[in-house]
């Protein structure tokens, strides 16, 4: 266990130092700079004005020593300044991590209370009436585009029957926590809608491939009771292949939504990062890009512990291979 | 049934638990609706529309232009000119000719903390804007004031490097309050990560208009409340919420539900969104369009040798029929443009040739220009060459792209074959416009000011090149000696009807030469709740809620 953690400790550094640097080259191989985006705002701004704003935010260097300077302060603690947000990059990013990790959360967690149930019921009831139905309800929500769905749902609840807001995060402070939930009932609705389809499909595509096996014959043979069956001998199995695609999830929910948060006007990780890649915002594009990346290396990590505990078959030893 | 009663009950209740009648029943508070958040509220770094916005209801500028387009003071007690006295054409130490402007700064205004605007405000805000590495982005007007002379805590002169037509306004002049940021300019190039603006912009002494910032959500709203110290009319309205909803359809849907009462016509929907809106929903709104200052046009790259002929040049604005674009794509709320001057700028010619839509025209000038055969429904010249040029705009603007087509489809009639190739803002601004990477055409909008001297977009020492970093905004690349010299002139012309003249040659110029077609003056819609009074847009960059506090309720 522990030289798989030292393990894997090493590749995220390395994963995460390639990154940084892939994203830094990426943002500044793009067309125009910060500077060229403050002349189409200002006509005014001068020759001068533009060598000097330049030299100001160090855009006059390469790329390189750029990459370098923000390096070597990144590993200090000082991941710099936000120049779209007008602060620090890190407390630019904690609160559109909170709202992203609770509105992601919230809708993760949903999604997976309805899809893995509903998956399993439809497993254990194949070419029924109920599986055809979760089956339907499953495709209708993958199929459906999300943004869509989440300007019907604002015209449902919110502009004709006005029960829910249309968007924001509510006024903190006024109505108390009941309030600040209502703005999150919609964009909750609309991630949960897309993404409980998906998993529901991959929950029953496991559970019937484990349902097929011999020793689940056997345990019925033997005279256990179907829920006992289900539930104790073939969900354990049947949750590896899950358990995959979830991890893969787990990174998402820190890179935000960005459709939904826009429709929602959730001020998310989502629309942070793209914000931030359009305004030419190096130092937060780059720490939001890799946190997600970090996020999604912990997932992964996770999904791996998940296996070993799931199957005692598997060790960590197989789990690294 | 008693059940079903139950459950309808609770139901009931539910509903009436969730729903919550908007604030604004009450008519004292107002929620607006705009697309966009600002990156900082520093009136002098970084310039951008949304902080324009939110600042107007905040503080007031020495000078602006009002609704009529008229430069009045806000801040000054009274205008400086030469006529009055205030202002006297010097000359500066090195020779040039220059002028020293006084104002005297109204004798009750404060910051929201008590602390009196003065002149230590003016000589603070001077020494950010000339230091070079404050962050301020555009530094022509702290280059040309190079001296101030302090009277008294309220008085002051300006001297300037240069005198123009425009000596008096001096609207980017936003002042930063000493008493609060002075220490946080002890260090200059750390001054922009540490301006209380950004570090504590809920500070009552920030603000010197009717209302000042309570509350800051970062990406979703800004919460305004009266300021107490405010010197004019008590403003109506207890509260003012700005929300930031970035997509228009959900703005569209926030309106409708109540979640805003009005949509910003600076920061909104397009006109064919409003004129859409309108259709289905205008008996409930206030809808008034208002004609203004984004210019809608196509840049010409006169680099290509096709576009370098005048002639096929004509024959492009006489081949598109822009009338009709107005009338249909904007129900006429759009007016064509003829030039780059706005018909409500007192210096419009309206005495020029226009280019009417004439196809016979615009074939008989491409024949004339050598594009004479025809071949699969395109001409072509004698060397076999194809008539094609690329069309560029921004991707994802529905407006333009419909426009785009609509003119592809006019210019194929006459035999042109345009090629649309749109790219993504952040990409066309970033390099493809500023750096003249664009082949043929670039449909784009010029945002100006009333009387706005076009120098830095017709001037041949304006064409942006690698060595001049880029900077200026004459992407056509138009070079004509006499314009350079009009404009020249008209900075300096202090007399207005000379000045007039010279307004009505460089327009005459611009028409003939023809760098640009004008298509025409963008609207601003502004959709209001019927109980809305006292808003009146002014269509230019000192935006509406400069005028707040004469917002009300009707009755």
């Amino acid at each position: 266990m522990a030289r798989f953690l030292v393990h894997r400790l090493w590749q995220s550094l390395l994963v995460l130092g390639l990154m940084s640097f892939v994203v830094y080259s990426l943002i500044g191989l793009m067309p125009g700079d910060p500077v060229d985006l403050m002349i189409t705002a200002d006509p005014k701004i001068t020759s001068e004005d533009a060598a000097r704003l330049r030299q100001l935010y160090g855009l006059d260097k390469p790329i390189v020593e750029r990459y370098g300077n923000w390096l070597m302060a990144a590993v200090s603690g000082d991941f710099g300044y936000s120049r779209l947000f007008a602060k620090p990059v890190m407390e630019a990013l904690k609160p559109a991590l909170a709202n992203t990790v609770l509105l992601l959360g919230l809708s993760f967690a949903l999604a997976l209370a309805i899809a893995l149930p509903a998956g399993i019921i439809a497993a254990t009831r194949p070419y029924s009436k109920l599986d055809y139905a979760v089956n339907a309800l499953a495709f209708a929500g993958i199929s459906v585009p999300s943004f869509w769905l989440g300007l019907m749902l604002i015209v449902v609840f919110a502009v004709l029957l006005g029960v829910l807001p249309a968007g924001g995060t509510g006024e903190l402070g006024k109505g108390g926590v009941w309030d600040s939930l209502k703005f999150l009932v919609l964009p909750v609705a609309t991630l949960t809608i897309a993404s409980v389809g998906g998993h529901a499909r991959y929950m029953r595509a496991a559970m019937i491939e484990t349902l097929r096996q011999d020793y689940i014959r056997t345990a019925r043979a033997i005279g256990a009771g179907e829920t006992r069956v289900v539930l104790h001998h073939a969900l354990r199995n049947a949750l590896i292949p899950v358990v995959t695609i979830i991890a893969l999830d787990f990174g998402n929910l820190f890179s935000g939504a960005l459709i939904t948060e826009t429709i929602f006007s959730w001020p998310g990780m989502g629309r942070l990062i793209y914000d931030s890649v359009m305004g030419n915002d190096f130092n937060l594009a780059l720490v939001a890009l890799l946190l997600a990346t970090l996020l999604t290396l912990i997932g992964n990590f996770l999904a791996d512990v998940a296996y070993v505990w799931l199957d005692p078959r598997i060790s960590f030893r197989e789990v690294e291979r | 049934m008693r059940s079903r009663f139950r459950v309808a009950l609770c139901a009931l209740a539910l509903a009436g638990a969730l729903w919550s009648p908007s604030a604004s029943a009450a008519k004292d508070e107002l929620v607006i609706g705009i697309t966009q958040f600002p990156s900082t509220f520093h009136p002098n770094i970084d310039s951008m529309l949304a902080k324009t916005y939110i600042l107007a209801f905040t503080r007031r500028p020495i000078t602006t232009y009002d609704k009529d387009w008229q430069l009045v003071c806000m801040l000054c007690v009274r205008l400086p000119t030469i006529d009055n006295g205030l202002a006297v054409p010097e000359t500066t130490p090195d020779g040039k000719k220059g002028i020293a402007v006084t104002y005297t700064l109204r004798g009750d205004a404060t910051w929201g903390d008590g602390t009196p605007v003065s002149t230590q405000d003016v000589l603070f805000t001077w020494e950010i804007g000339r230091h070079p590495r404050a962050g301020v982005g555009n530094m022509e007007l702290y280059r040309s004031l190079y001296k101030i002379d302090v009277k008294d805590a309220k008085t002051f002169t300006m001297h300037f490097d240069k005198l123009t037509f425009e000596y008096n306004a001096i609207n980017d002049f936003r002042l930063i309050p000493a008493h609060l940021d002075r220490k946080n300019f002890a260090d200059p190039v750390a001054y922009k990560t540490r301006t209380v603006f950004d570090t504590d912009t809920v500070n009552k002494g920030l603000f010197n208009g009717p209302y000042r910032i309570t509350e800051v959500v970062t990406g979703s709203h800004v919460v305004l409340e009266p300021n107490p110290t405010w010197w004019g009319r008590k403003p109506h309205f207890k509260r003012i919420v700005v929300r930031i909803v970035q997509n228009t359809a959900a703005l569209e849907a926030n309106l409708l539900s109540g979640n805003i009462d009005m949509i910003a016509g600076e920061l909104g929907l397009t006109v064919d969104q409003a004129f859409a809106f309108e259709k289905r929903h205008g008996d409930k709104f206030n809808i008034v369009y208002k004609s203004g200052l984004i210019y809608e046009h196509i840049d010409l790259n006169l680099s290509n040798p096709i576009l370098n002929d005048v002639r096929v040049r004509r024959a492009l604005i006489h081949g598109i029929d822009r009338g009709s674009i107005s009338d249909k794509l904007f129900a006429g709320r759009q007016p064509v443009a003829h030039s780059n001057v706005n018909p409500l700028d007192w210096v419009y010619a309206d005495d020029l040739p226009r280019y009417a839509f004439d196809p016979k025209t615009a074939a008989t000038l491409l024949d004339d220009a050598g594009w004479t055969e025809k071949r699969q429904g395109f001409r072509h010249n004698k060397k076999g060459e194809r008539l094609t040029l690329e069309l560029m705009t921004t991707a994802g603007n529905r407006t333009r792209e419909l426009v785009e087509q609509v003119l592809q489809s006019h210019w194929k009639a006459i035999g042109i074959d345009v090629r649309i190739r749109n790219e993504a803002p952040r990409v066309f601004f970033g390099q493809t416009v500023t750096q003249r990477k664009f082949t043929g055409l670039a449909m784009f909008a010029w945002i100006s000011a009333p009387e706005s001297v076009p120098r830095t977009t017709l001037h041949s020492a304006h064409i942006p090149t690698e060595a001049n970093n880029y900077a200026g905004q004459n992407y056509t690349g138009f070079k004509n000696a006499e314009v350079d010299q009009l404009i020249e002139s008209i900075e300096v012309e202090l007399d207005r009807a000379k000045r007039r003249k010279l307004w009505h040659r460089l327009q005459e110029i611009y028409v003939t030469e023809l760098p640009v077609i004008p298509l025409y003056f963008r609207a601003e819609p502004y959709i209001m709740p019927k109980w809305l009074t006292g808003l009146e847009p002014t269509g230019h960059q000192d935006p509406s809620p400069l005028w707040v506090e004469n917002w009300g309720v009707k009755p």
